[in-house]
This record gives C-alpha cells, sequence and structure tokens, in this order.
C-alpha cells in the first residue's frame, strides 16, 4: 500500500469507532428484528428455534382489527397534535415577534414543558385528569358546570392536550428563531408597499419561513408517532383500545401476548412508516440545497 | 403631486437626541436629497418621512395634512432600499407587482405596468427569476422597478447605490438621472455621496449631527456654502483651508497666509472688516487655483509639490504653502516634477472666508 492510498484511508480509520458501536447497537438489533418478524417466535425460544413463518406475521397484522385500531389511533394522534402544535406554535410566535419588557423570562417559561420528563408530563397530567380531585373537574364544579370523564370518555382528546402542551413550545421557539432572522427591511417595504399585519404575515412572513416550518413539521410527525411514555402512564392506552397507540401495542404484543414476530413485524411497519418521512425530509433538505448551489453558481458566474 | 413639509422634527432614541428641531419644505416634483456623512440623521429623517420610524416631536406634513399618525401604506409613496429589500421568495414580476395585488388592481392592468416598467429598465428578460438570481446591479434595477410600478406620488431612496461597485454606481447614477427626466415625481434620496448629491439634486440639504448645515441647488452650495462644513463636504478633491490674516493695504484689503499676500473683492473685504476681527481662515477649491507662472503677487500662491496623484486627463498635486497643505488640480500634460514651486493664479471668485470661531462663511 503506498503512501497516497493510506492518505485517503485515513479518515475511515477515524470513523472506524463509531461505525462498529453503530453496527452493534443499531443495526445488529435492527436485521435481528427483521429476521424475527418472519418467524413464529415466544420470548422463551431463542431465535434459532424458531419455525419461519413467510410474511405470516405481516398479512395477520392486516386483518387484526386491534393493531388497524391502533394505527388509526397512532395517525389521528399524530396527525391532530402535529397540526395543532404547528397552528398554536407558529401563530404565538407571531404575537411574540416583538419587543416586549421581560421576553427573555417569557421564553424559558414558555419552553418549560419541554424540559420536564415525559413520565414526569403523564404524571402531573393525570393528576389534573382525575375525575374529583383532579384540578379541570373541580374548576368545573365549583363554576357548578358537570363533571368530565376525561381519562375516560374522552382518553384520546386529554392525550391530545397533554401532548399539544408538551411539544407547542418546540415549535414556537423553532418559529420564533425563524422569525427573527427574516431580513428586516424586506418587511419594511412590505409595510410601505401598504401590506397589513395579516398580509405581511401571509405573503412575506409564512413563505420565508416555510423551509423551517416543513423541517420542524416533520421532526414533530415523526417524534409523534413514537410516544410512548406520557400515554403510558395517563391511561396505558385504554379505556379499550382508545389511546393505544402504536408503540404500546408493539410493547404489549411482546410483553402480554408474547408474540414477538409479530410485535417485530409490526415495529417494521412503523418503520417503514418514519421511513417515509425521513426520505421525505431527506429529500427536502436536498432539494432546499440543491437551490442554494445553483443560486450560489449564479452568484459566481458574475464573479 | 403634493409637497411636503417637514416641522420641528424630532428624533429621540432612549435619552439620545439625533435630530434637533429639523424644519424643511419640499416643493412639488422637486428632487431633493439628504446628504451627510454617517450619523447625521439623513436616514433617520427618511425613515420618519416613510412612517417607518415614530417622531419623537414635530409634524409631517404632505399636501398640507399632517401625516405622522399613518402607517406608511397610507402616505402614498415608494421607497428604495440600501439593501434592495426584495422579497426573495417571489420572482421580479411578482416583487414588482406586490403592491397592485394588494390593491386588488385587474390582472390586466397589473400585466402591462410591470411589463412598461420592466422595459424601461431592461428587465423584461428578467421578470421570472427570484433575486437570488440576480445580481447587484440587477437587483437596485428591480427594486427601482418596484417603486416605480406604484405609481405613488413620492418615492424615497435610501443610499441606493451604495451597495454597487464604483463601475455601476456611475452607471445606476446616469440612469437614475435619465429617470428623473421621465419620472415628474416627489422624490427624497439619502447619500452620503457629494457626487450624488450634486449630480441628481434640485435641492440639496446638507446635514451634520441631526441639524440642517444648509439647503439649496447644487450649484448655489457649491458657490456660496454657509459654513465650512459644506465647503468642505461638496466638492472633490475637497476645498483648501488655509489660517489667514485681514491685513489692510494702500490698494484695498489682502488675506496674508504662511507665504501668500491675496488681494481680496471689495465685496468681500467690506464684509471681513465688518466683522472686526482680523483672524479668519480662507477657503480655495483645487479648481480655483491655475497653473500660471506670470500671475501677480497679490493674487497667486507659490506651491511646492509634494506628490502627484494621476488620474487620467486631469492630476491632482498635493502641495505644501509653508506648513499648511494645498491640494490643486492641473492638466496632466503639465511638465511637473516632485519638489518644484510652482506658482498658481487664485481666482478671486474663488475665495472664501470663514469665521475662525463659528466656522459661518463671511
Amino acid at each position: 500500500m503506498n503512501r497516497q492510498s493510506l492518505n485517503r484511508l485515513t479518515p475511515y480509520f477515524f470513523m472506524a469507532p463509531a461505525a462498529v458501536i453503530m453496527a452493534i447497537a443499531l443495526f445488529y438489533p435492527l436485521l435481528y428484528m427483521m429476521f424475527g418478524s418472519f418467524r413464529a417466535w415466544d420470548p422463551s425460544q431463542r431465535l434459532n428455534e424458531t419455525d419461519f413463518v413467510g410474511l405470516a406475521n405481516y398479512t395477520k397484522l392486516l386483518r387484526d382489527e386491534a393493531f388497524l385500531e391502533s394505527v388509526t389511533v397512532t395517525l389521528t394522534f399524530a396527525g391532530t397534535v402535529v397540526v395543532a402544535e404547528m397552528l398554536i406554535g407558529v401563530g404565538l410566535a407571531l404575537l411574540l415577534d416583538r419587543k416586549i419588557r421581560g421576553m427573555s423570562v417569557l421564553r424559558t417559561l414558555f419552553i418549560l414543558p419541554m424540559m420536564i420528563a415525559p413520565v414526569v408530563v403523564g404524571l402531573v397530567w393525570r393528576f389534573m385528569y382525575h375525575p374529583t380531585d383532579g384540578i379541570f373537574n373541580r374548576w368545573l364544579s365549583a363554576l357548578g358546570l358537570g363533571r368530565v370523564d376525561w381519562l375516560g370518555d374522552h382518553a384520546l382528546m386529554s392525550v391530545i392536550i397533554a401532548d399539544i402542551w408538551q411539544w407547542t413550545p418546540f415549535i414556537f421557539i423553532l418559529s420564533l428563531a425563524a422569525l427573527q432572522s427574516l431580513p428586516r427591511t424586506a418587511l419594511e417595504a412590505a409595510r410601505i408597499d401598504g401590506a397589513t399585519g395579516w398580509q405581511q404575515i401571509v405573503h412575506i412572513k409564512l413563505p420565508l419561513m416555510a423551509p423551517v416550518l416543513i423541517v420542524t413539521f416533520l421532526l414533530r410527525l415523526i417524534d409523534a408517532f413514537k410516544v410512548l411514555e406520557v400515554i403510558l402512564v395517563m391511561t396505558e392506552g385504554g379505556p379499550g383500545l382508545s389511546t393505544e397507540i402504536l408503540a404500546l401495542r408493539i410493547a404489549r404484543t411482546a410483553q402480554e401476548f408474547r408474540e414477538l414476530g409479530e410485535a417485530a413485524a409490526m415495529s417494521n411497519y412503523l418503520l417503514l412508516l418514519l421511513m417515509v418521512l425521513t426520505l421525505g425530509m431527506f429529500a427536502f433538505t436536498r432539494w432546499q440545497e440543491a437551490r442554494a448551489q445553483r443560486l450560489n453558481a449564479v452568484k459566481q458566474e458574475e464573479g | 403631486m403634493p409637497k411636503i413639509r417637514l416641522e420641528g422634527l424630532v428624533k429621540r432614541f432612549g435619552t439620545v437626541e439625533v435630530l434637533h428641531s429639523i424644519d424643511l419644505t419640499m416643493a412639488e416634483n422637486e428632487f431633493t436629497v439628504l446628504v451627510g456623512p454617517s450619523g447625521c440623521g439623513k436616514s433617520t429623517t427618511l425613515r420618519m418621512l416613510a412612517g417607518l420610524d415614530t417622531l419623537s416631536a414635530g409634524e409631517i406634513y404632505i399636501d398640507e395634512k399632517p401625516v405622522s399618525h399613518l402607517e406608511p401604506k397610507d402616505r402614498d409613496l415608494a421607497m428604495v432600499f440600501q439593501d434592495y429589500a426584495l422579497y426573495p421568495h417571489m420572482n421580479v414580476a411578482r416583487n414588482m407587482s406586490f403592491a397592485l395585488r394588494l390593491q386588488k388592481r385587474p390582472k390586466d392592468e397589473i400585466d402591462t405596468k410591470v411589463r412598461d416598467v420592466a422595459k424601461m429598465l431592461g428587465l423584461t428578460e428578467f421578470l421570472n427569476r427570484k433575486p437570488g438570481e440576480l445580481s447587484g446591479g440587477q437587483r437596485q434595477r428591480v427594486a427601482m422597478g418596484r417603486a416605480l410600478t406604484r405609481d405613488s406620488s413620492t418615492f424615497l431612496f435610501d443610499e441606493p447605490l451604495s451597495n454597487l461597485d464604483a463601475k455601476l454606481r456611475g452607471q445606476m447614477r446616469a440612469e437614475l438621472a435619465l429617470m428623473r427626466q421621465r419620472v415628474k415625481k416627489n422624490m427624497v434620496y439619502v447619500t452620503h455621496d457629494q457626487i450624488e448629491a450634486m449630480t441628481l439634486a434640485d435641492k440639496i440639504v446638507v446635514m451634520r449631527g441631526g441639524y440642517i448645515q444648509q439647503e439649496g441647488s447644487p450649484e448655489e452650495l457649491f458657490k456660496r456654502p454657509a459654513n465650512k462644513f459644506v465647503a468642505g463636504f461638496l466638492g472633490s478633491p475637497p476645498m483648501n483651508f488655509l489660517d489667514v490674516t485681514l491685513e489692510e493695504g494702500a490698494d484695498g484689503f489682502f488675506a496674508r497666509g504662511d507665504g501668500f499676500r491675496i488681494a481680496l473683492g471689495a465685496e468681500l473685504a467690506e464684509r471681513a472688516r465688518r466683522k472686526g476681527q482680523s483672524e479668519f481662515v480662507m477657503g480655495i477649491r483645487p479648481s480655483d487655483l491655475n497653473y500660471d507662472a506670470q500671475a501677480p503677487d497679490d493674487a497667486a500662491m507659490d506651491l511646492r509639490v509634494s506628490i502627484s496623484e494621476y488620474i487620467g486627463a486631469q492630476s491632482v498635486l498635493i502641495c505644501k504653502c509653508g506648513e499648511a497643505t494645498v491640494t490643486v488640480e492641473i492638466k496632466s500634460e503639465t511638465p511637473i516634477a516632485l519638489g518644484d514651486v510652482l506658482r498658481f493664479a487664485v481666482r478671486m471668485e474663488g475665495v472664501h472666508l470663514f469665521d475662525k470661531t463659528t466656522e459661518e462663511a463671511l
């Protein structure tokens, strides 16, 4: 091996340790799971003792009403929280993008929910939703209104509210940062061009924030599909299957029903879904980079 | 087209007052240039006129109507920004038509208007490009076009050429002057570049430290500067300033300095005499000194050439006159050598005297 090719290999030597850890901690379990998803697998068995069943786990899931219900719950949950969080987060950012005394304190307060551990958030909301002692029902009774069975009849709505409370700040912070980096003079030009506050938002601010908003949206969506702790602590997926999101369903299938193969197949479905979203995001960033490059090329042409 | 009147305009940022009671009237269709060094308050004045900054005191009248409480969009004006402030996500056509689209004008009318202006500014082939795909000069033109499509009564320019390189700046300045002839509107133009001010303005307003120093036509300000600052600010190369003593001789008054004694015109001498003091600052522009070996003693200065800057047809000589430095302009073909002592005739009308303490012109 000559010196030149050694030089070329240097980066790979440095990356090797990380690659080994990735292989052990990520790819090995992943492949293990994929392999397992094609087998009838009980936790008491070792993987090589199991029978190969082909796509049986996958096809069975497609007919499994509980699984399909869980997918619906997950889609409803993720879709609702992300849309609501985007609307509230971006709206708050637009409202608070101005010089206010004590803004930095306010900002810190706003992001507090995000910093609390999900399990704690679940516990706090479970107490607040408590049918008799919870703060919501105590207020409602004090106002002479009837009590609401938060975690019973309206369980899905209740966990959605809790998630919105916790994750809106994430979108708020990113939107605010995006807003504050917008070109000031373009907004001034819009004011002179006759744009009202609302028109400035629709025609200038939102389109210019769009790249940040799209990435934020996808990040949140991916996260929302994987949510587990808060719901586990608040409802354990109940009542019935009303809040049983996929992550919870997978955990139960593996532990309670002892169907490791099926759980693995479920995980793969979720993985596939997240993969599509991630690829979407990746494609978007690639498209953006290509665009930036094209712009740079034009600039360089001019010298 | 309305006239614009600023009355007692004051701007404070916190406790710092940056504009001190500015009074200014701009006639109809006048091209007014606010000029001054950075920090003189010219941009602040323009932004207050635009409605982007609030007034601390005073009032702005457009067509005799007070407008300081109005939003920018209700003042009927268009503005060109220093960094162009184009909307990066809209193509050129949409940038230019933004205001009209907000006004919900008919589509045909908008299209015609945009195409007319684009043709006038040579932007037709770029209408579908985004600002990021344009060069600096093209962006500048789009910014101009966006203002022109508006048809508003007043145009504001905030240092529109200062982000361009020297050559392009000269070209755009000429185009602006051309546009000025075609578009009869109120124009208020802010710049720190005295050449832009001199070439474009109907009226120049020289500002410094939040005060107006002098206002008037370029010629007026160039020939009769109100004080030493205006005299030094306008004109390139700048005016020479020399300390002189007023002397009465047999045949009139003389300004005596280090190594020269120049006869003063009767009128100027009379004004100097009436001041009742003898120490003044004499100002003389480089272009008012002419190389002339035959000039009489009382209308000439003998200067020792220390540096010669060749700039083409003309050369700028930096010379010593006693301890003072004097700049003169001569034709480049004049045979001179560094270290030579040359005689320059002083043009009598070019001699200015300034009070030594107040710096006011006599």
